[in-house]
This record gives C-alpha cells, structure tokens and sequence, in this order.
C-alpha cells in the first residue's frame, strides 16, 4: 500500500537514503538540512551536521525548523559554535564528507547556477548568489545536489557557473584546480542522476515510483546517458515520512 | 577623515598608517547612538557584522538611514533586507555580498532584481563566495594583502570576483587568492560589553572578529553595559578588545526584529508582512517601511515602541528555551 507524499517529500527521503555510510555532512538549508536531519534520526545517528553559520552537531527541536543556517534554531545543544570562515576552513582541510547544496539551474556536468538567468551584465532574472554554495561543492569530499526536475532548470550549459560540477566534464574540474571532491549524485522528484566515470558528463540511474522514462526525458534539457538497466527507488515509507513531517510542522519547505 | 581617498585593493600598508590616527586608549568608549553614527562619513565603506537575520546591528543602520550618510559601500557575508533599505534610500552604491534576500522562504530580492535586470548603474554588486568574502575580512584582520584559498576556482564567480589565481611556489598547484578588505568603519551589534568596549557574544561568532579587526573604526551596539568584572570572569569569550572599538551605545533590542542568541527569536511574521507589502506594491513598499519605522521614529526607543510587546516576549521565551539544556 502505498502513502501519499509531496514532490518536496520524496526528494528529503531519497536525499536521506543516499547517505549511506556518512559520518560529517555539511547541508545548505531546505531540502537538503531536512534530509539531513531525516537520515540522522533514522538510518544515521551518528552522523555530524555541519552548517554555514559555524554550527557543528546541532540538533533541531519539533516544529523549531530554521530558515535559515544561522540562526539560534539550528545551533541548539550544538556541539560547537565556530566562525563561519573557520566553519569553511575546516571544510577546506578535508573533514566534510558529503556536501549537499540545493539549485536554481544545473547542467550535464552538474554545475550549478544560483546568480542569474541571462548574461551576467544583464540578467532576465537575477538570483540570491552563492551564499557558501561554491564553498560547499569546491571543497567537500562529494557533493549531492536536490533539485526539481523541470527543463528550464536542467539545461545544456549553465548561464553562470555559481558552484563548480565537473565544469566542462572530463578532466576540468582537476584542472582549474579543484582537486579534490565532484558531484555524486543529482537528486530530483523524478529521478536520480550520477556522472560517468570519464567523461563526467550526466546519467541517469533510477527512476522514481511511477515515473515514466519519457518524462524524465522531456524534462531534462539535454540528453542523459542511458545505462542499460533503471531501477525504481522505493516509495517513502510511512515512518520516514512521519519523522520528516515532524521535522517541518509548519511546512515551509515540505 | 582627512585624505578620503579609497585604499587600493590590499593595500595592508595604507590600512596600518590609517589604524596609527586612531585612539587606542583603554577609555570609556560609551557614548549616544546618534553621537556614534556620526562616526560614520559619506563615501564610507561599512562593513556589517552578524548573518543574515543574526546580531544585526540594526539600531546602527536605521540611525545612519537618519542621518542621511551617502555614497556608501555595504559589505556582510550574507546580507538582508538591510541591503534593500540602503539601495531603495540611494544610500549605497556598492554591495558586496555573497547572497543578497531574507531567506529562501521569502523569495529573491525584488529591488536587487529591478536594479540588476534594469541595468542600473545606480548600485554596483561585487559577488564572491562565503567563504571568500570570510577569508578577505581576515585578510584584512592579518594585515596581509591578500590569502591563498581552494574555493572559487573554475567557477564564474573568479570573473567577477575580486580574485586572482597562482601557482603555488611549493607544489605547483592552483590556488585562488583573495585580496583584503580594509573597511573604513565595522558596525556590530553583541550581547554585552564594560564600558571600555570589550565586547562579549553568545552563540555564534560569524565574522566578527574579523571584521572589527580589518576596519579602520569601530562601532559596536551592546544588549547590555556590564561591569568590567563581569568581563574579565570570562575573559574566554571576549570577542573584540576594547582598544579597537571607537564607540560603544547600550541599545537593548539593538537588532529587533533579527535575533539575538538566548534572548530573541527572530520575528518571520515581521518578514512576511515586509515581503507582502513590495509583492503587493512593488519596491515602492520599501520607502513606506523606512518612513514609518525609521524615518517616523526619532530614536531606537521610539522605534521599539512600535512593536507588539506580547509578540516580543514570545520569541523572547523561545529563544530562552532554544539556548536550554535539560
């Protein structure tokens, strides 16, 4: 039998399951903080959140869900409370396994743009900016990255590279320097995506429940590598969809 | 100031001569908040401290609205609505941020979208990453020219960016450099200080340390003036010392509707309305905000009084019980 759920709840609870084995995760806020925290009071409770305003360890209290990474909600009974250039430091030197970003615009090599839509100089539509987006996906060990999956969002090329993927796919992204992490996985309420070994471009790897080949298709603006097999994710589950409902009462972001 | 010359990027030997015209005194700092304001000069780079909705110093830019300062540069890590309000006043004509909203719930920035696809020249942006804007105040804060750093490479944001690459001489790698920021004047807000200035936060330290560190004067709000004993008990968590603050106001609620660690929440009804009003009424909503709660009102005082007080002993209990540990 199956339970109802919202395109914002599948993507937490498949968000949550793909860490598997992770113990230091650094999360932006929405999405992927509320995977976080679903995947630390199911399948991870050892697993340390990390967020931008220098938090270490904080827990959430029900129904108390931050806005934003650096308010007091998200430091309580916080391990420790670090600047926030120390917080990317730390980031820097190694100790953030997974890093887990959100996205206005993503493209086959898994960049992300979260600054403008158009040229820089004159935008159609001017976004927020990087916030510690570019530090997160330059500097963790992997990054995932949670977003919708609609054609004006996945597009060939990104307008602006505001955070790093594999920028032009093979070695690049090695080349300019970023030696260290890439993007695992690409999470969306359609599907989810990883990269190709070599050629770093995007492909496509499981399919939700109920969701068609064509329409991941239809909505991803470039063409995705097939593998031969797709396997299906597992629907929420009623537990992990409790827990995440607790998390986030008053559903700003669910 | 005399010689209001803008320092050249990095330019860590100016910003020590300009740190010798400045009083290190270990005298009483304390002072009115509009006394403190006039510290701050036309053409004035003011970098903010805080996060977002955290410890703004919201008392010290609405009293600097009042005053009427212009041709300014803002810089904060993640800057808020403060940003709007300098823009839609035509205060400010640089932002140097790495993220411009009040949160994603909120939306993006209405102004910042009228003047960045209108082509304004009115307002120049300086984007950069968190962590690069971090490692430019503390460039700064080390009298350094610039640091080394891996963040920013490949991306766009190197294009523009204050931000240049090298080689690094010892293994061959790319590294991005960041240059200093040296800003003529901090503005931040803390929890407690003695009357000398040295200043103590709960909570969060952001960037600044940093930031009071690398700017040329020093203006600092304070929840509450305490004795110096009461400081030197702790004397751990001393975020600033006093020789480096110009002027210290006792300004309770300094940073209201923002929050402060342990003692008030954040009010998001406050954002909701604010957010409303310029979806209903275009940007033009902005002016009717200041003009009500900066413009209308003579002082920090007056301004406080416009706000509901069972509202403000709400988010004063929750932030009581956030900062608990049973």
């Amino acid at each position: 039998m199956s339970i109802a759920y919202s395109n914002e709840e599948l993507l937490a609870v498949t968000a949550s399951r793909e860490m598997v084995g992770v113990n230091t995760i650094f999360a932006g806020v929405g999405i992927p903080l509320l995977a976080a925290l679903l995947a630390k009071q199911t399948h991870l409770p050892g697993l340390t959140i990390v967020v931008e305003g220098g938090s270490i360890g904080p827990e959430v209290l029900p129904g108390y869900l931050p806005i934003s990474t650096n308010e007091m909600r998200i430091s309580h009974r916080a391990q420790q409370l670090v600047g926030i250039t120390d917080i990317f430091l730390l980031t820097q030197r190694g100790f953030l396994e997974v890093g887990f970003i959100g996205g206005a615009q993503i493209d086959r090599y898994g960049n992300v743009n979260t600054t403008v839509i158009g040229p820089y100089d004159k935008p159609k539509v001017r976004l927020p900016g990087s916030g510690g987006a570019n530090d997160i996906a330059s500097l963790c060990r992997e990054l995932i990255i949670v977003t919708k999956h609609e054609p004006r969002r996945f597009v060939p090329k990104v307008d602006f590279v505001t955070s790093p993927g594999f920028l032009e796919g093979g070695s690049s992204r090695r080349d300019a320097g970023l030696i260290f992490g890439g993007v695992s996985r690409v999470i969306t309420d359609l599907a989810i995506m990883g990269f190709d070994e070599a050629s770093k471009a995007m492909q496509l790897e499981y399919l939700h429940p109920g969701v068609a080949l064509e329409q991941v298709v239809e909505n991803t603006g470039f063409d995705l590598l097939m593998p031969e097999e797709i396997p299906v994710t597992e629907p929420p589950t009623a537990e992990e969809l409790e827990h995440l409902r607790r998390i986030d009462i008053d559903r700003r972001f669910l | 100031m005399l010689e209001e010359e803008t320092l050249k990027t990095g330019d860590f030997v100016e910003a020590r001569r300009r740190l010798k015209e400045k009083s290190l005194a270990a005298t009483e700092k304390l002072t009115t908040l509009a006394e403190a304001a006039r510290l701050v000069e036309d053409g004035d780079h003011i970098a903010i401290g805080g996060c977002m909705f955290t410890r703004t110093p919201l008392a010290l830019l609405m009293e600097i609205l009042r005053q009427g300062q212009t041709d300014l540069t803002l810089s904060k890590n993640l800057m808020c609505y403060e940003g709007e309000w300098y823009m839609a006043a035509g205060r400010a004509n640089t932002i140097i941020t790495s993220w411009l909203g009040i949160g994603l719930p909120w939306g993006i920035s209405r102004i910042m979208r009228e003047n960045a696809e209108g082509g304004n020249p009115a307002v120049h942006y300086e984007n950069l990453s968190h962590m690069a804007l971090g490692l430019r105040y503390r460039a700064g804060a080390m009298g350094l020219p610039f640091l080394p750093t891996l963040t920013m490479l490949g991306s766009d944001l190197m294009s523009i960016a204050e931000a240049k690459t090298m080689t690094c001489p010892f293994t061959g790698e790319t590294l991005c450099l960041v240059p200093a920021l040296f800003p003529d004047v901090a503005l931040i807000h803390v929890h407690r200080a003695d009357r000398f200035g040295n200043c103590q936060v709960d909570g969060y330290p952001f960037m600044d340390a940093d930031v009071a560190a690398a700017s040329t004067r020093v203006l600092v709000t304070a929840e509450e003036i305490v004795s110096e004993d009461e400081i030197r008990r702790y004397p751990e968590r001393t975020l600033i010392p006093g020789f480096m603050v110009d002027a210290l106001v006792e300004a309770p609620y300094g940073s209201f509707p923002h929050e402060m660690h342990g003692l008030y929440r954040a009010d998001y009804s406050h954002f909701d309305d604010y957010v409303d009003d310029i979806r209903e009424k275009g940007t033009g909503a902005i002016g009717d905000y200041l003009d009500h709660y900066v413009f209308g009102v003579a002082n920090h005082e007056e301004y406080m009084a416009l706000f509901d007080g069972e509202k403000i002993v709400e988010l004063v209990d929750e932030a009581r019980m956030l900062v608990e540990i049973e």
